[in-house]
C-alpha cells in the first residue's frame, strides 16, 4: 500500500517517434485532473503561440529544453498520477532505436509496460524491439495500445490485422507468464483512454485506465526466496543501547520472522533471527519490500554486502556468471575488458571472458560480436575477484541483475540479467 | 504473526539514504525548514535508528528566510540532537562573490547557489541530500536520485548515469560530489500525508495565518522590508498559508482557512494551483528551473 493507502503502479511506456506517447499521458494526467490549472494555462499558452488549435499534452511532460527545441523526448522522466484508487508512477522513455538503454532503464522498475502502436502504421520493427525488451525484463502485464483510431476510421479490422500481427511476436516469447491486453484509442480525442469511446461499439474492452486500476502490483515473482542484502551494520554506541548491533537492509523475495534459522553468505555462518526493528516498533515479521533492521542471536561476522537468506534457500555462489548484457554507455564491451560489477549493493570486480552472441532485438536470432555497442543486448561470460551470491534474474529480479560501472569514468555502463 | 507490511515510497527512501551513508565519506543533509526536508530527517531518524543521524544539516541561509522557519530549524535541531551548520548569503555578497538582484523582482534565491558550492568545497561534502522531488516541476521530472555534479556543481542532464532496478552507482572522482533525492518519488500530496501519519512538526507558516501581504501578478506576495514593493502596491491584511516555504522574496502565499494537517491535505487533494506555481523564481520562463539547475542549484 502506498501512503495514502492506494496501490502502488509503476509503468513504463513505449513507442516511436510521434506515436503520441506525450500525448497520451498528457490525456491521462489531463482526464484524472492531475494537471493543475497553473500547468493547463501554461500548455494553452504554449500550444497558442505555436499556432496548434488543439491542446498539445505533449507539453505537459517533455520536461528539458533540447527536447522542447527538437519537439521530441531524449531522456527518461517520471510521472506521477492518481486515481482514487491507485496512485501511478510513469517512466516515459523514448522510442528510437538508439534509446533501447532507455527503455531498459524505465521498464527496470515497472510492472506494467505500455506498448504504443500508430493504427496507420501497425507493428513495425521499432514495436519488436519493445516488445523485446518488456519480455527481457520479464514485465508481468504488457498494454499494447493501438492508437489514433480515429485516424483509421475506428476501423475493427486495422484493429484486429494489427492485434494477429502482434500476436505473431507472442507466439516468439519465451516469457509465456506476462498478461497482454490490447486497446484501440485515440490519446487526442481522448478515446478508450478514461472515456469509453462511442465511435468503437466493436471494442467491449476496459478504457485504458480502468484496465491499469485492476492490475495488481504485485509481480508473477513474489514466491521466490528471501533475501537480504546487508546495507550497514548498526552500532548506536549508546548507552541505552550499548551491545547492538543490527543489520540494516532491504527484504527482497519473501517474509523473514523473528526466530528464523538464517545463514551469513559469503561466511555460511549460521544463527537465528532475534529481533526486527522498524525505526522505534519491534516486529513479529516483515513482508517483502521493508526496510529493517535485523539482529541475530549469535555473534556471527557479517557486514556491508553479505546477505542474510533462510538457511536451506541459499542461492546460487559463483566466481563466473553468463548473463544477458544490455550497453546503456557509448563505450563499448570488449572481451578482456575490466569492470566493477555491482550485484544489488555489493561489488567486486568482473572480467568479460567471452561475449557468446549478439542478440538481434527483432527476435530474428543471433550473430557472432566482438564487442557490444551502445543499445546493444548480448550474452556474456564473466570472471569474478569474489562469489557473488544471486538467483537467475528469471527467478529473483532484485538478486538476479547487476550493473557494470567503468573503472575509469565510473559510469554505469552495462546492465545484466543473470542466466 | 504480525506482518509488518512496508509503505514502499518510504522503503525506497530509507533504503537510499543508507546507501549514502554506506557510499559517500562525508554527506551532508541540504536542510531549508521546508516540509520536504523536515521529512527527510524523519526518515534519516528511520534509516539509522536506533543509531544517531551520522551526518550534519547544512542551511544556506539567504538572510531573507520567515523568522517562523529559523526558529523552528533551531528547535528541530536541539530536540534530535542534530549537527546544524548554516552558511549565509550575506557573507558571499560581503566577500563580492555575488552581487545583490535589484527592481521589483529581486531576489536572493538564485544567489544561494554559491553560497551552497562554496559550503560543499569547505567541508569537502562528497554527498548533499537534498529535499526535491520529481513531481514538482518538468525539469526535475528527468533528475536521477543520484545525481553526479563536476567540480562546478553543473548538471549535465544529457549525460546522466542510468539508474536501473534501485542500484544506486555513487563512484564519483575527487571534486565531483553527488546531489542525493531520496523522496523523489514522492507527491506533494504523499508529503503531506505522511507529515500526518507520522505527526511530524512544522513549521507555523504552513498553517492559516493572518498576514501582511500584497497581491501581484495574480500572487499573494508577503509585505516586508525584504520584499520590493512599488507605492501603488496597496498592503492589506489576510488569511493565508504558505504550500512551499523558501526565500520570503520567492515564496507567495495562498488564501486558506487551513489550521490543523487535516485541514491542509484536504485542501492540497482539492487544490487545483500546483505547488510550484506559488514559486515566483519559476515564473521567469519555461526553462527557469532547467537553466538555474545546470550551474548548481538545488
Amino acid at each position: 500500500m502506498d501512503i495514502q493507502g492506494r496501490k502502488l503502479i509503476k509503468i513504463a511506456t513505449a513507442g516511436s517517434v510521434d506515436d503520441g506517447k506525450s500525448t497520451l499521458i498528457g490525456r491521462l494526467l489531463y482526464d484524472t485532473h492531475s494537471l493543475t490549472t497553473d500547468k493547463i494555462e501554461a500548455i494553452e499558452r504554449s500550444s497558442k503561440q505555436r499556432g496548434y488549435d488543439y491542446l498539445d499534452f505533449s507539453l505537459a511532460t517533455d520536461g528539458l529544453v533540447a527536447e522542447r527545441e527538437q519537439g521530441i523526448t531524449i531522456d527518461v522522466a517520471h510521472i506521477y498520477f492518481n486515481t482514487d484508487k491507485t496512485n501511478f508512477i510513469v517512466a516515459d522513455t523514448p522510442g528510437h532505436v538508439e534509446y533501447t538503454r532507455n527503455m531498459v532503464t524505465g521498464a527496470s522498475t515497472s510492472q506494467v509496460a505500455i506498448i504504443l502502436i500508430d493504427a496507420r502504421k501497425g507493428v513495425i520493427e521499432q514495436t519488436y524491439r519493445h516488445f523485446f525488451i518488456s519480455n527481457l525484463l520479464r514485465i508481468s502485464h504488457v498494454v499494447v495500445a493501438i492508437n489514433k483510431m480515429d485516424l483509421v476510421e475506428y476501423s475493427e479490422d486495422v484493429f484486429l490485422k494489427i492485434k494477429a500481427d502482434f500476436d505473431v511476436l507472442v507466439g516468439k516469447s519465451d516469457f509465456t507468464e506476462e498478461q497482454i491486453t490490447f486497446i484501440p484509442l485515440s490519446a487526442l480525442k481522448g478515446e478508450n483512454v478514461t472515456r469509453k469511446s462511442e465511435h468503437m461499439p466493436w471494442y467491449v474492452g476496459n478504457t485504458l485506465l480502468d484496465h491499469l486500476e485492476v492490475l495488481e502490483p504485485e509481480d508473477l515473482q513474489e514466491s521466490a526466496a528471501a533475501r537480504f542484502p546487508v546495507q550497514l551494520v548498526i552500532r548506536p554506541k549508546t548507552e541505552a543501547y550499548h551491545d547492538f548491533r543490527g543489520f540494516s537492509g532491504k527484504l527482497y523475495g519473501n517474509t523473514l520472522q523473528v526466530g528464523d534459522r538464517v545463514t551469513v553468505l559469503p561466511s555460511g555462518n549460521e544463527s537465528t533471527i532475534k529481533s526486527i526493528h522498524f525505526f522505534d516498533q519491534e516486529l513479529e515479521s516483515a513482508a517483502p519490500g521493508s526496510s529493517i533492521v535485523l539482529t541475530l542471536a549469535d555473534e556471527v561476522d557479517c557486514s556491508r554486502g553479505d546477505m542474510i537468506v533462510k538457511s536451506g534457500e541459499a542461492p546460487s555462489s559463483e566466481k563466473s556468471i553468463s548473463a544477458t548484457i544490455c550497453q546503456v554507455n557509448s563505450k563499448a564491451l570488449k572481451v578482456g575488458g575490466k569492470y566493477i560489477l555491482q550485484h544489488g549493493i555489493n561489488r567486486v570486480l568482473a572480467k568479460v571472458d567471452q561475449i557468446e552472441a549478439k542478440i538481434h532485438t527483432d527476435f530474428s536470432g543471433t550473430e557472432e560480436a566482438e564487442q557490444l555497442k551502445l543499445n546493444d543486448i548480448g550474452k556474456v561470460h564473466f570472471r569474478l575477484s569474489k562469489p557473488i551470491h544471486f538467483d537467475s534474474y528469471h527467478q529473483s529480479k532484485s538478486n538476479g541483475a547487476f550493473i557494470l560501472i567503468d573503472e575509469g569514468t565510473f559510469d554505469t555502463v552495462s546492465v545484466g540479467f543473470i542466466e | 504473526m504480525n506482518l509488518f507490511i512496508p509503505n514502499p515510497k518510504e522503503a525506497e527512501s530509507i533504503y537510499i539514504l543508507r546507501e549514502v551513508a554506506a557510499q559517500f565519506e562525508r554527506p551532508v543533509l541540504l536542510f531549508s525548514g521546508g516540509k520536504d526536508s523536515i521529512t527527510l530527517v524523519r526518515l534519516a531518524q528511520k534509516a539509522f535508528f536506533p543509531a544517531k543521524i551520522p551526518f550534519p544539516l547544512l542551511h544556506v541561509d539567504t538572510g531573507h528566510n520567515f523568522p517562523e522557519t529559523i526558529e523552528f530549524r533551531d528547535w528541530l535541531v536541539k530536540e534530535l540532537g542534530l549537527e546544524l551548520i548554516v552558511r549565509n548569503v550575506q557573507d558571499s555578497i560581503d566577500q563580492g562573490k555575488v552581487r545583490e538582484e535589484r527592481g521589483r523582482y529581486a531576489s536572493r534565491n538564485t544567489l544561494q547557489t554559491t553560497t551552497l558550492l562554496d559550503a560543499i568545497e569547505e567541508f569537502k561534502f562528497d554527498a548533499c541530500i537534498g529535499g526535491a522531488r520529481r513531481d514538482e516541476e518538468k525539469a526535475r521530472a528527468k533528475e536521477r536520485v543520484f545525481s553526479v555534479r563536476d567540480d562546478f556543481g553543473q548538471w549535465d542532464e544529457k549525460n546522466q548515469r542510468p539508474e536501473l532496478f534501485d542500484m544506486l552507482n555513487g563512484k564519483i572522482h575527487v571534486g565531483q560530489n553527488v546531489r542525493v533525492f531520496p523522496i523523489s518519488n514522492w507527491t506533494e500530496l504523499d508529503v503531506w500525508e505522511y507529515i500526518r501519519t507520522e505527526n511530524i512538526a512544522i513549521p507555523s507558516i504552513y498553517f492559516a495565518h493572518k498576514r501582511e501581504v500584497f497581491f501581484r501578478d495574480g500572487l499573494i506576495w508577503t509585505a516586508n522590508e525584504h520584499v520590493f514593493r512599488e507605492a501603488h502596491e496597496e498592503v492589506v491584511e489576510r488569511m493565508v498559508r504558505f504550500r512551499t516555504v523558501g526565500d520570503m522574496t520567492c515564496t507567495a502565499a495562498v488564501l486558506s482557512e487551513a489550521t490543523s494537517l487535516d485541514d491542509v491535505v484536504a485542501e492540497i487533494r482539492e487544490s487545483t494551483i500546483s505547488e510550484r506555481g506559488a514559486r515566483i523564481d519559476d515564473k521567469r520562463s519555461e526553462a527557469a528551473m532547467e537553466t538555474r539547475k545546470k550551474v548548481g542549484y538545488f
